[in-house]
């Protein structure tokens, strides 16, 4: 067993109001420069839709990730012979417009506009080029737009899907969304890591945290092919790659990361994880429909007297051990067992996990009869004539799931690989910790129904409480459980902190104490 | 005219080789961010690849080609007795030149004239591309205006570049050989001052330790052993920044 910390997270996908205050915070800490203007580190994607850059999901364009051969793993698009072979020109890179040409306006010419007969406007320009431009794409233009041809229809997610299953998707009164924000997943097995010719790009030890160091890259490019979130992204004017970097300056300090700090649905939960990194290579190389079982499996349980010493061979703090055992990461994901990974069958073994979100999925839709309704409204007041309702009643609970406006099996495709049982008992839990509550706050169901529904789905009434605590109620430091960093305990190691004291700030770091694995 | 032969033959390429490996080490320790290869694909990436791959294997083998030469001049002239294999050989190099030159051109006229990648291109960039292509130019001719090159290169220059090394320089070979040539020895000694100056470093940083490296890398900022030692907490290691 080698014990190892991670930062990991969750994101409530139900609670998501798609603002992209995140979004927005992130851009303005950390790309809002010169040749990063298209960065989005985090974006938000409407889900169905294609997302950013244009079908990130789908590997047969952009070759991302790994790929089972055998009994072991490949690069689907980079690594040794590919990467090296193709290192003048990456044939499966994005460009540019594969993300959106970034743009401003020139607001100067609404204000210093001489008096004419028309409003004056303010054109775009181009970010690159200075010069105007018109506007193709944007970095959310599938925003909310459920069922549009070029947007919705075309998500990868749909593939396995029957025409019929697509068709009802799409009905205008049926249709649904959800939004997906995503940032890196600071993979245990990361593919951007493993691509890069330069070895720039590493996994930080103490915290998992995945960094591209910008003095050591040459612009080889092969991490924005290699990574299969495309959340490695390439800076055209400093000829270097960046990717989000978790905020760690605010980590190791004991701040939230500026997305989650931000985000208004409060979605975002962050916590230490223990995992044996022994594992890592057997498990990215499991069967697909064990991979998640699999990762699950290698996360260990901090209060386990065996991981604990194990961890402390490590070196890891005794605080970190300490904030493990009380992370919300840890009980969503394992205890709980309510989030899942992204596409896990990219196998880079994403430390972001999802709860899959109910509302999107739950509301079907029943016949009433409107028209007594719509006799009480006045003359002028608008007039509805439709002759349904959606329904979010409970009283079947679970038959409501399969006739869900997303199919399960399109979250399945998402969420767990493709396998549905995984995805749909997720939502089963979310739904039975719903009913729970009606029973307990409204009281329109009885007390034996609720207690069968939390049976069904393996949850007591105390968990079914913590999971709606952490869920509705969660303070600041519930949601994110940070460990101090010790940086000290590093920086003691390199240099004599008395020599320097106030010699250190801005700059590049010049040494760093140890690789290895 | 013999002092300008001693300077052009003599003392340049000292100088351009000590320019070359100070200011592409000093350029490396003092600011190794600037060390990037800066590739232009991800604004335009269509046309690039009918440059950038003949030019790239072009210029690769045309490289190593004049290196094994002057390396090993004996085992050149050797191969090269046979007249089949003198022209297969001459053939072979003629290829990826022009190879190196159609690919260059195309760079050349994409950097120009799409307007993205003005954006960034330097001064730098546009000298050393109008610097190459005159090279691969004047080679071009060199292969075809004065065959067969591949062995007066062995039996003539190979022994005025070891004479250079040696720190003995006899120039009595060169300063005899047709003006082409002449520019094009001037030339690559131009190319090799220049490299510090511009985005050819990045040849210099290839990755080929990539090859021998594992997949996944790892970075500790503490020892995981001496971490929790508070003995070793103050070790004595020279600060850098002070
Ligand atoms: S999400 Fe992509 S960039 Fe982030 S660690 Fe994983 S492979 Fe690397
Ligand atoms: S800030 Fe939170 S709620 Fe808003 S889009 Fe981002 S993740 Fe969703």
């Amino acid at each position: 067993m080698d014990i190892r910390s991670q930062i990991s997270m969750v994101f409530h996908l139900d609670k998501c109001i798609g603002c992209h205050t995140c979004s927005v915070a992130c851009k303005n800490i950390w790309t809002d420069r010169k040749g990063a203007e298209y960065m989005w580190w985090n974006n938000v994607e409407t889900k169905p839709g294609t997302g950013y850059p244009g079908k990130w999901e789908d590997q047969d364009i952009y070759k991302g990730g790994w790929e089972k051969k055998g009994n072991d793993i490949k690069l689907k698009g980079a690594g040794k012979k590919k990467g090296l072979s193709n290192i003048f020109h990456n044939p499966h890179m994005p460009v540019i417009d594969d993300y959106y040409e970034p743009f401003t306006y020139k607001y100067l010419d609404l204000i210093e506009s001489p008096e004419v007969d028309d409003q004056p406007t303010a054109r775009p320009v181009s970010l690159i080029t200075g010069k105007p431009m018109d506007i193709k794409m944007g970095p959310n233009w599938d925003d909310d737009l459920s069922g549009t041809p070029d947007y919705a229809r075309n998500d990868v997610n749909l593939k396995n899907l029957s025409p019929a299953e697509q068709q009802a998707m799409f009905q205008l009164e049926k249709m649904a969304f959800f939004y997906l924000p995503r940032i890196c997943n600071h993979c245990l097995n990361p593919a951007c890591v493993a691509s890069c010719p330069s070895g720039a790009i590493y996994k930080r030890g103490e915290d998992g945290i995945v960094l591209i160091n910008q003095k050591v890259c040459r612009a080889w490019r092969m991490c924005v092919t290699a990574c299969p979130y495309k959340k490695s992204y390439y800076n055209w004017h400093t000829g270097k790659s960046e990717k989000c970097i978790l905020c760690y300056p605010r980590i190791e300090a004991g701040y939230a990361p500026a997305c989650m700090h931000s985000c208004v649905g409060r979605i975002r939960y962050l916590g230490v994880m223990l995992y044996d990194a022994d594992q890592i290579h057997d498990i990215a190389s499991a069967d697909k429909d064990k991979l998640i079982d699999k990762q699950l499996d290698m996360l260990m349980d901090p209060f386990d007297p065996e991981v604990i010493e194990s961890a402390k061979k490590n070196g890891i703090a005794d605080s970190t051990i300490k904030a493990a055992q009380k992370s919300p990461v840890y009980k969503f994901v394992k205890e709980w067992g309510m989030a899942l990974p992204l596409h896990a069958e990219f196998r880079t073994l994403p430390m972001l996990f999802y709860v899959p979100p109910m509302l999107p999925v739950m509301a079907s839709i029943t016949n009433v009869d409107n028209t007594e309704q719509s006799k009480k409204l006045g003359d002028i007041s608008k007039f509805w004539p439709d002759n349904w309702l959606y329904d979010t009643s409970t009283e079947e609970f679970w038959g409501t799931i399969e006739q869900a406006r997303l199919p399960i099996q399109y979250m399945a495709n998402l969420f767990s690989a493709g396998n549905t049982e995984m995805v749909k008992l997720r939502i089963m839990k979310l739904m039975a910790i719903r009913i729970h509550r009606r029973w307990k706050t409204v009281g329109d169901i009885s007390e034996e129904k609720a207690r069968q529904v939390l049976k069904d789905v393996g949850l007591t009434q105390e968990t079914a409480d913590a999971i709606y605590y952490l869920t509705s109620l969660a303070k600041f430091d519930d949601r994110f459980v940070i460990p101090a960093a010790h940086r000290e305990h590093a920086i003691e190691m390199m240099e004599n902190t008395g020599d320097v004291k106030g010699s250190t700030g801005f700059g590049f770091k010049q040494d760093t104490a140890k690789r290895g694995l | 005219m013999n002092s300008l032969s001693d300077f052009l033959f003599i003392a340049y390429p000292y100088i351009a080789v000590s320019i070359f490996f100070v200011g592409a080490i000093w350029r490396y320790k003092s600011n190794s961010f600037k060390y990037s290869s800066l590739s232009s694909q991800f604004l335009e990436g269509k046309t690039v690849f009918w440059g950038i791959v003949p030019f790239h294997f072009g210029i690769l083998i045309l490289f190593l080609g004049h290196l094994f030469v002057f390396l090993f001049p004996g085992k050149v002239l050797e191969w090269n007795s046979d007249p089949m294999r003198l022209i297969l050989h001459e053939g072979i190099g003629f290829t990826f030149g022009v190879s190196a030159l159609l690919g260059l051109t195309v760079l050349f006229v994409r950097r120009i004239t799409n307007e993205r990648l003005q954006m960034v291109t330097n001064r730098m960039d546009i000298v050393i591309e109008a610097v190459l292509l005159l090279q691969i130019l004047l080679g071009c001719w060199v292969a075809l205006g004065y065959r067969w090159g591949s062995s007066w290169f062995a039996a003539d220059l190979s022994p005025y570049l070891w004479s250079l090394v040696k720190l003995n320089p006899s120039i009595d070979a060169v300063s005899a050989m047709p003006v082409v040539i002449k520019l094009h020895i001037i030339g690559a000694f131009t190319i090799l001052l220049l490299i510090p100056f511009t985005r050819l470093v990045h040849f210099l940083v290839a990755p080929f330790h990539y090859m021998w490296r594992r997949y996944q890398v790892v970075m500790w900022n503490w020892d995981k052993d001496r971490v929790r030692n508070p003995r070793t907490a103050w070790q004595s290691t020279r600060p850098k920044n002070n």
